[in-house]
């Protein structure tokens, strides 16, 4: 019934690994053919597969693992999911039912432990609700602010010897469970309003515009007021990285531009993005002349932390078409004298310090030289998976995506070891696309295991391990707040990552210098067959910069090693 | 400020431990809570009490209202309600005290619900400050035992709570 429910609500890949409590589910998964299992070498690896197939694909992911230790490897994966708002299916094997509670081998409350990470949990208890479960898991998993769904089921609700009626519902309705499909028109008119008359304005979007597919909706609203664009580290590619108009990612790590705008604007349009402490700093001096105006689905995410002046609770898409209607109708029109000198101040800042890194201070290879080759290699048009640290913040700032959907990475959890899953799940859904994970060598280790699946599978990711012999981000909090004092972030004996990918059947390449760079890179992505591991040595001491100051406002910030606004 | 937030609740297993672990996971605190199927067998009724400021209860209602299992939601301190709790409070009660305990609690209109000779173990129904004057007016020499429901609640008027 699992099986065919989930044929049923059109799956076609699940990531999983078997057990005890799922032996009945894989034995049915054995005897049919449309839903394809795709076999992880850990649990964990099984969630962020079906997140990344979700982020890329917009629909939701199935995992599917058995109960116990099964259940707790997917954890991490739930919660990363759910941090970042995205839909997931996870079937959890459990023991039988009347062994629940007394202790049954390989028996966890997943209920439980799950709770605070997901969007909402079923747990079966009679087989006949199987299908009805499976679809409202799945409407609750991609609708409103998605979000991540477990189901559990005990092994006898399985049973193949026993027989149920089977009808898979064409539809759900919840009573408790509506989300809205617009905004508030009154409220809708008023931000136009605002919008329009605003001399330093900028908008601010997020992963919100990316899941929610509004990104063709913000473009053409950008484009009627000429008015500038950031992102955030979820929201990347919901602008083009390429266009006059965007002004970089903003936050910790934002570009100097976009920080210094938000903090001098008059005006914020927040679509889909929910003011988050890497992206505010000190709240109390955060934008100290600024309206605001904020657009989200989840009402919970509207004047959480800063204050809205108008709240609009609606999906991105349906709001930013009913704003660019407005505005192109509206005989007001946007103040081009302001908006011209705003501009002035912001290529300004621009020129100042925007995007630039030293390569005079090493004589290795910059971690920032090599995400700008991978975007020129690519075009801006691979799908970049990210693990977490330096070279994730790096690929933020340097790779120019030009298209929603292509940027993947565990912003809210900051989940180490999701790139090289992350980059499976998508090159499973899209095989001939190029693929990257952009990775260190620290994360990397945390889900290397799957150098086998990617074997097993044939999947041609493209492996770019920037690798600093260091725990680089956690090495540079401690040089700017410990004194150095570099306490475990070394990663001595470090493997022959050439070795190891070959070991595993794929190719291997080492590559210690800038002029070797782009050759080897192009080599790579020609191997349209074969899954490349590029082990690149770059400069160890690098710090990834602008970084703002903790606690200041959106304005402070470190620019080099030694240069402060 | 004190808040009573009444919910109607889906009547499913794990629906009480997902409020109950929103207010723990969200640093939110419970002064009281009591919870109890309705008239609508699918349906239970909860009643929480909690101190917050208006942004705290309002991210408090929002994200009541974003669980699943939660039904509705309404916040009865905003317009005019009744709220009652009931206590019983069991007393030592011998020599001068016995009388002493019998007319304190007639004139907070409670009832002597059990009696032994050197015990009384009183009921009373009202809103919470009335059932924390009662034990002042007692005085701590004489109690046992105490045992609140905690805060039920219901809007004045012709406003009801239903799905
Ligand atoms: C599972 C997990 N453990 C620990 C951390 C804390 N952490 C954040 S970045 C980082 C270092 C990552 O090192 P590496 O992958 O080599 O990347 P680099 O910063 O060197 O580019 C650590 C340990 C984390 N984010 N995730
Ligand atoms: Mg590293």
């Amino acid at each position: 019934m699992v099986v065919r429910a989930l044929h049923d609500e059109g799956v076609k890949y699940i990531y999983g690994y078997p057990g005890g409590a799922l032996l009945h589910v894989y034995d049915a998964l054995f005897r049919q053919e449309d839903v394809q299992h795709i076999l992880v070498r850990h649990e964990q690896a099984a969630t962020h597969m079906a997140d990344a197939y979700a982020r890329a694909t917009g629909k939701a992911g199935v995992a599917l693992v058995t109960s116990g230790p099964g259940a707790t490897n997917a954890v991490t994966g739930i919660a990363t999911a759910y941090m970042d708002s995205i839909p997931m299916v996870v079937i959890t094997g459990q023991v039988m039912s009347h062994l629940i509670g007394e202790d049954a081998f390989q028996e966890t409350d997943m209920m439980g432990i799950s709770r605070p990470i997901v969007k909402h949990s079923f747990s079966v208890s009679r087989p006949e609700d199987i299908p009805a479960i499976i679809k409202k898991a799945f409407h609750i998993a991609q609708t409103g602010r998605p979000g991540p769904v477990v189901v559990d089921i005990p092994k006898d609700m399985t049973s193949p010897t026993e027989r149920y009626e089977y009808e898979y519902p064409k539809s759900v309705k919840l009573r408790s469970y509506s989300p809205v499909n617009r905004g508030h028109s009154g409220q809708i008119k008023k931000a136009t309003d605002l919008l329009l008359a605003a001399k330093r304005p900028v908008l601010y979007t997020g992963g919100g515009v990316i899941m929610g597919n509004a990104s063709a909706e913000l473009i053409q609203l950008a484009r009627m007021l000429n008015y500038p664009v950031t992102n955030t580290l979820m929201g990347l590619g919901g602008f083009p990285g390429t266009d006059r108009q965007f002004i970089g990612m903003l936050g910790m790590h934002g570009s100097y531009e976009a920080n210094m705008a938000m903090h001098h604007s008059d005006l914020i349009l927040a679509v889909g993005a929910r003011f988050d402490d890497r992206v505010t700093n000190g709240l109390d001096k955060f934008c100290p002349t600024a309206k605001i105006i904020h657009i989200d689905i989840d009402p919970a995410s509207i004047s959480k932390t800063v204050k809205a002046d108008i709240p609009i609770v609606g999906p991105a898409q349906a709001v930013l078409a009913e704003m660019i209607e407005l505005v192109g109708a509206s005989k007001k029109q946007p103040d081009a004298a302001a908006i011209k000198t705003w501009w002035e101040q912001i290529d300004e800042w621009r020129t100042r310090h925007g995007g630039r890194y030293r390569t005079d201070d090493s004589d290795k290879m910059k971690p920032q030289q090599v995400i700008e080759m991978l975007s020129k290699v690519t075009n801006g048009d691979a799908y970049v998976c990210s693990d977490v640290g330096q070279h994730q913040m790096f690929a933020a700032q340097y790779y120019k995506f030009n298209k929603p959907n292509r940027w993947i990475n565990s912003g809210g959890l900051g989940t180490m070891g999701f790139g090289l899953p992350a980059a499976m799940g998508v090159q499973m859904s899209f095989p001939d696309a190029d693929v990257a994970c952009v990775t260190g060598e620290g994360s990397i280790q945390m889900n290397i295991q799957e150098l086998s699946t990617c074997k097993q599978y044939d999947l041609p990711v493209k492996i770019i391990n920037l690798n600093n012999q260091s725990l680089g981000m956690v090495r540079q909090w401690q040089d700017m707040n410990y004194e150095s004092r570099h306490s475990h972030s070394y990663m001595k004996s470090l493997p022959d990552f050439v070795k190891l990918a070959e070991a595993y059947g794929h190719v291997g390449m080492k590559v210690e210098k800038y002029s070797d760079l782009e050759a080897a890179m192009r080599e790579a992505f020609a191997m349209k067959d074969r899954l490349v591991f590029m082990d690149i040595y770059v400069d160890q001491f690098e710090h990834v910069y602008p970084m703002q100051v903790p606690r200041g406002s959106m304005r402070d910030m470190w620019l080099t090693k030694t240069e402060r606004t | 400020m004190r808040h009573i937030i009444s919910v109607l609740l889906e009547n499913e297993p794990g629906a009480l431990s997902r409020v109950v672990g929103l207010f723990s996971q969200r640093n939110y605190n419970i002064e009281s809570l009591t919870v109890a199927p309705t008239d609508d067998a699918t349906l239970s009724r909860l009643t929480v009490t909690t101190i917050g400021d208006d942004r705290v209860i309002e991210q408090i209602t929002k994200h009541l209202n974003k669980l699943i299992d939660v039904v509705k939601v309404v916040d009865l301190t905003e317009g005019e309600h009744i709220e009652r709790e009931l206590m019983m409070i069991k007393l030592k009660a011998s020599g001068a005290a016995r009388a002493e305990i019998k007319r304190t609690a007639d004139i907070f209109r409670g009832q002597i619900i059990d009696v032994t000779p050197s015990t009384y173990t009183v009921q009373l129904i009202g809103a919470s400050d009335k059932l924390d004057a009662f034990i002042s007016a007692l005085g701590t020499a004489n109690i046992m035992e105490v045992v609140r429901s905690g805060v039920s609640g219901i809007a004045r008027g012709e406003k009801t709570l239903s799905p």
